[in-house]
């Protein structure tokens, strides 16, 4: 508005054929595009200075890294999702249980004795299926995200613990597996996980701003009235996001599995706040339309480096806790002035 | 005489037993503006649903490029080049300009992911062809950013790109202050030498006279008063004609006419 006389001149003689813009200049878009995920990797970078200040000797070698980021994926196979929930103005607590059902899938069919990539894409189906049903219960049945989500989370969870009463599976077969080679062992040192949670978080990152799925879920998010109105078919895209959601948390319970050998009743349990506070930390706002993927994954990894860090610059794990509210809140305040919310 | 975009004949369309139209006729010229006027509950609304193919009327044809059309709808409508944009809930505000000028539009390959370069280029294409132009913003800017006729000018770029030959702005003016207003009024003369037509609506009687080529006013479901521009001599004489048909006990325009002039 205070720029109007210049606008003006601009508007009403000749249009140029060029005009420059600040956001046409690759690296002031690209702060100003990428400004929360950003301002979440400076939190990281902070937050690891000051451990690396605490115990130089830990937070130097390259142990504590190799540890974290053998858990780490698992998250980021988790949070990346939901930053495409959360764009799209709903919530999912029934990852967990998802993630502990697809999980289920896998290991029933490894220790049936059929080879381990079988058992993924069984697991891929049920999570997928699980996703679908939950969506569509959501959005078919019209109810809350937030309430629906929280009861088929302990829907799901029950049926895990009435059908096994409880009992884990283990895998050890799983070892010599090309499978588990390829996806869970290491690499000179260097977890593969990780390298599939980048590549995942990479490609996510396109489906999320440079796909036709990606920028719909932006647009329901931001306002369902008009997307509807320009044909975009509004329920079915919300439901495509808990689809996305079943599918990041069946990846998410293969991982875990193969890393402890072992499928747990309770596998997933731990996920819900950390992940739920990830993709908060990594500068999604929670009214939907906006947010960022490469951020949540960065969250995911402040989140997870929190305990490792605690314990390693030499406190008592009674901190932990408290310094894992504190970082989530600080980073809460931080985007509180990134954000700016367009009415 | 000019192509006919749009013809409809004897258009009713009744709620039961209420008529919201009574027996409308209008047509929409190639390359014209046509101001619509009407009070609150006239029956425009129905109207315009009636030509975006929202509702159907109860009875009456509908004639596009002079050609009888039957089953009337929404897609028929789009088929037919007529996109209307409402005032607001049009735009989504946290999105670019780009964005929202594809949004449910976007240029993908066939996997679906999208041709981000070929997209921008075209929304500058479209957004010169309006006058929409600017140093301040371009495609990427975001729409919350800018003001109230810029974010028209966005949802106006984005009925071109969807192929419109005629474009049914809903009270596009409502509610922007002046120097908005005429950035509106800017992109609708730029639409109008593209060729195209444009329905105004608006409550505004200055603003409709100051931009359309012909006046086409509803009351209580019919066509009170349609005239060419040439035919009014101001936009007083709008108001009064408007005054006169919301309180005809007051005298016909023809008497009030002289004495607001005597008065002044």
């Amino acid at each position: 508005m205070q720029d109007l006389t210049h606008r003006k001149a601009s508007s009403s003689g000749a249009p140029p054929d060029t005009y420059a813009h600040p956001q046409d200049k690759f690296w002031r878009a690209f702060l100003f595009n990428n400004r929360a995920a950003l301002g979440s990797l400076a939190v990281f970078l902070v937050m690891i200075l000051i451990f690396v200040i605490a115990n130089p000797a830990v937070f130097t070698s390259w142990t504590v890294y190799s540890s974290v980021l053998t858990t780490l994926p698992v998250a980021i196979f988790l949070v990346v999702p939901l930053v495409f929930i959360v764009t799209v103005g709903e919530i999912d607590l029934s990852f967990p249980a998802t993630m502990g059902v697809a999980a289920w899938a896998f290991a029933l069919v490894v220790k049936a004795g059929y080879d381990p990539s079988i058992g993924f894409i069984a697991a891929l189906v049920v999570g997928a299926v699980l996703g679908g049903f939950v969506g569509s219960l959501v959005v078919y049945g019209n109810l809350s995200s937030l309430i629906a989500t929280l009861g088929m989370n302990f829907v799901l969870r029950g049926i895990i613990l009435i059908f096994t009463e409880g009992k884990s599976i283990a895998l050890v077969s799983l070892n010599d597996n090309w499978f588990f080679k390829i996806f869970s062992s290491d690499f000179y040192g260097l977890p593969l996980q990780i390298v599939w949670a980048v590549l995942f978080v990479i490609f996510c990152a396109f489906l999320y701003s440079r796909h036709r799925f990606g920028v719909h879920v932006h647009m329901v998010g931001d306002n369902p009235d008009s997307a509807g109105q320009m044909g975009i078919n509004v329920k079915a895209v919300r439901v495509k996001a808990f689809v996305f959601m079943g599918i990041g948390a069946a990846i998410a319970g293969v991982f875990s599995t193969m890393i402890n050998f072992t499928w747990w009743p309770t596998s997933g349990d731990g996920y819900l706040l950390p992940v739920l506070a990830s993709v908060f930390v990594g500068g999604t706002p929670t009214w939907g339309g906006i947010g960022t993927v490469a951020g949540g994954a960065i969250g995911a990894l402040t989140v997870s480096f929190i305990q490792t860090g605690i314990v390693g610059a030499g406190l008592s794990g009674f901190y932990v806790q408290f310094f894992n509210g504190l970082i989530i809140i600080l980073s809460l305040l931080g985007h509180r002035w990134n954000q700016v919310r367009y009415r | 005489m000019a192509e006919k975009i749009i013809e409809l004949r004897d258009i009713k369309k009744s709620y039961g037993s209420v008529y919201a139209l009574g027996g409308v006729n209008l047509s929409v010229e190639k390359g014209e503006v046509v101001g619509l006027l009407g009070d609150n509950g006239a029956g425009k609304s129905t109207l315009i649903k009636i030509l975006a193919g929202a509702v159907r009327p109860t009875s009456g044809e509908i004639l596009v490029h002079g050609r009888a059309v039957t089953g009337w709808n929404a897609a028929r409508s789009r088929e037919a080049g007529i996109e209307t944009v409402f005032q607001d809930r049009a735009l989504a505000v946290q999105q670019s300009i780009v964005r929202n000028i594809f949004m449910g539009n976007e240029i993908a390959n066939r996997f679906g992911f999208l041709d981000v370069e070929k997209e921008i280029a075209e929304a500058h294409r479209l957004m010169r062809e309006i006058g929409f132009t600017s140093k301040v913003f371009s495609p990427k800017s975001i729409v919350g950013q800018l003001s109230g006729g810029e974010r028209q000018g966005v949802a106006i770029a984005r009925a071109i790109y969807k192929q419109a030959d005629l474009i049914i702005l809903d009270e596009p003016t409502t509610a922007l202050s002046l120097t908005e207003t005429n950035k509106v009024f800017h992109f609708v003369r730029q639409v109008k030498a593209s060729g195209r037509s444009i329905v105004f609506i608006g409550h505004n009687i200055h603003h409709v006279y100051d931009i359309a080529d012909r006046f086409v006013v509803i009351d209580r479901g019919k066509v009170a008063m349609e005239a060419d521009r040439k035919d009014v001599k101001s936009a007083d004489e709008l108001v009064r004609f408007m005054e006169h048909i919301a309180h005809p006990e007051r005298g016909t325009p023809d008497h009030s006419a002289p004495a607001s002039k005597g008065a002044a």
